[in-house]
């Protein structure tokens, strides 16, 4: 009660103040000469249509605004969530801030020569921003955008899990076209940079029920320990999904995932991108540093 | 305090739940019912808003009928709903997140949902403010109701559970139920929307419609090109 009073005496200061102003008596005068007329005249259809914009423009605006810092915050969260998701880190009752900063551990890679970059603060640069840059980012030849995506960052954000000094897994990103929207995902390695931990989508829009199936648990799970290359030398990838179900005695099984039953292009769409950003076009100089780090 | 729960206020807060639904009897705002029913949290949010958008929007469009010129109506109507629609948008995604990912483009489809233009159109243009915004609530209600039952249905049937919490122990967690698929996927939501219709008319059946033409036995020789 006393806030409303209080906002009520606000308001009659407040047009106690616009009474004594010239273009408020104006605008005022306008207002009421407006309103006073037919209401199919031209000037009233305008001023109404003018007026109802104003009016509406600055409600959405002051919600976008208001609420701006509270959506970042979420989609932040929804990113560490996901990424302590693939690294298989998360339990139902993580807290995701503290699991992130205690074990996670973001780096910048120069993708060309899989080096570190120091310089760079890991944990402000946002790589698809970076990607939209023209500044910050490369325009990938036709003939070898298998993944359509047009152009990449020249630097990845890569997060790494560790346990001591040694690296538990390598999470990361990657993106490519799928039937109906680019998926935005991460891809967790074991330390040898070859085995796949987990793989996980934060975006996408594919059919709900068919692509979408991207994002299911149980399909999820039958990725874990596939192997990404063939000869970790060349640095060619040959993991693929494949249509139907992989059996497991065959050769070459550890290459292959199931396919999206009813997504075939979903299906190509996730083939395609792993290979790609498991080329030289985007990790494989990285991942066969870290080996021989390792080694 | 009586002004609000005049017999006009009562009457359209409770009509729209059974003898004037949107969507059993009007068969308005379909799509939304058929893709966001597969589980309850997402419909009660969906309800939530459209009720919001709804109610908010008669009130205010109520609130300038008198002014708002009859060339340009419907497109100041939309440019209400719309801004009200993306304001409750901002705030699912400021304290919603994880259902308005899965909402995603449902609650910019409110704009488009035939029960907020049906209304602001059919009652808030000739009604005061306050009446305006019952009747908004009202018909949010009533799509609400449909939209719970229907998901009800389809989130225990489908998966086992109700609002996330296990109803049914599923076969493959070792129990006895063995989820139906077809529950997860729209059209079941079709038929459940087609029952529930159904239903209500054996139970009213002055909301059967008039039939407006009947179906002729195909004379001689006009039986097409077999």
């Amino acid at each position: 009660m006393l806030e409303k009073k209080m906002s009520c005496k606000h308001l009659e200061g407040i047009s106690a103040v616009l009474d004594k102003n010239e273009y408020y008596q104006k605008f005022k005068a306008y207002r009421d000469k407006v309103l006073a007329l037919g209401n199919d005249s031209l000037e009233k259809t305008i001023a109404v249509a003018v007026s109802l914009c104003l009016v509406c423009a600055v409600l959405v605006s002051f919600a976008a605004v208001a609420l701006k810092p509270l959506q970042i915050n979420n989609k932040e969260l929804d990113m560490k969530r996901n990424i302590l998701d693939v690294a298989g880190l998360l339990e139902e009752d993580t807290d995701i801030n503290t699991a992130f900063a205690e074990k996670i551990e973001a780096k910048i890679v120069d993708l060309e020569t899989g080096d570190y970059v120091e310089n760079i603060d890991a944990n402000e640069y946002d790589q698809r921003k970076a990607a939209k840059d023209p500044a910050q980012s490369i325009a990938i030849p036709k003939d070898k955008d298998i993944a359509h995506i047009r152009v990449k960052a020249k630097y990845a954000k890569v997060f790494l899990v560790k346990e001591g000094s040694s690296i538990k897994s390598i999470i990361l990103p990657v993106n490519g076209y799928g039937l109906w929207s680019t998926m935005y995902g991460f891809l967790s390695l074991d330390a040898d940079g070859q085995t796949v931990q987990s793989i996980n989508f934060y975006d996408q829009a594919e059919t709900p029920g068919l692509g979408g199936e991207v994002v299911n648990p149980n399909w999820r799970a039958l990725w874990k320990g596939k192997k990404v290359y063939a000869d970790t030398e060349t640095g060619e990838p040959a993991l693929s999904l494949i249509k139907g179900v992989v059996d497991n005695t065959k050769p070459g099984s550890q290459y292959q995932v199931d396919g999206l039953a009813g997504a075939t292009l979903t299906s190509t769409g996730v083939t395609n991108l792993v290979r790609y950003w498991m080329s030289s076009e985007g990790f494989a100089s990285y991942l066969k540093k870290v080996r021989e780090v390792k080694s | 305090m009586s002004a609000v729960l005049n017999d006009e206020t009562k009457k359209v807060l409770t009509t729209p739940l059974v003898n004037d639904n949107p969507i059993t009897l009007q068969v308005l705002g379909i799509c939304s019912a058929l893709a966001v029913t597969s589980q309850m949290s997402t419909s009660l949010i969906m309800a939530l808003a459209l009720t919001m958008v709804t109610a908010f929007s008669s009130a205010a469009i109520s609130a300038i009928r008198n002014h708002i010129p009859s060339s340009i109506r419907i497109i100041v109507q939309m440019t209400i709903i719309a801004s009200l629609v993306i304001v409750v948008d901002q705030f699912l995604k400021a304290f919603a997140y994880e259902i308005s990912k899965q909402l995603s483009v449902f609650v910019g489809l409110i704009i488009t949902n035939c029960i907020v233009m049906g209304r602001a159109e059919g009652y808030a243009m000739k009604n005061p403010p306050l009446e305006s915004f019952m009747d908004g609530i009202g018909n949010g209600l009533g799509y609400s109701l449909i939209l719970i039952i229907v998901a009800f249905f389809r989130e225990t049937l489908g998966s086992g559970k109700l609002l996330g919490f296990e109803v049914f122990k599923l076969a493959k967690d070792g129990g006895w139920y063995d989820p139906n698929g077809l529950m997860l996927l729209p059209p079941s939501a079709f038929f459940i929307i087609g029952l529930i219709i159904w239903g209500v008319r054996q139970w009213k059946p002055n909301q059967v419609e008039k039939v407006e033409f009947k179906i002729m036995p195909i004379a001689h020789g006009e039986g097409g090109h077999h």
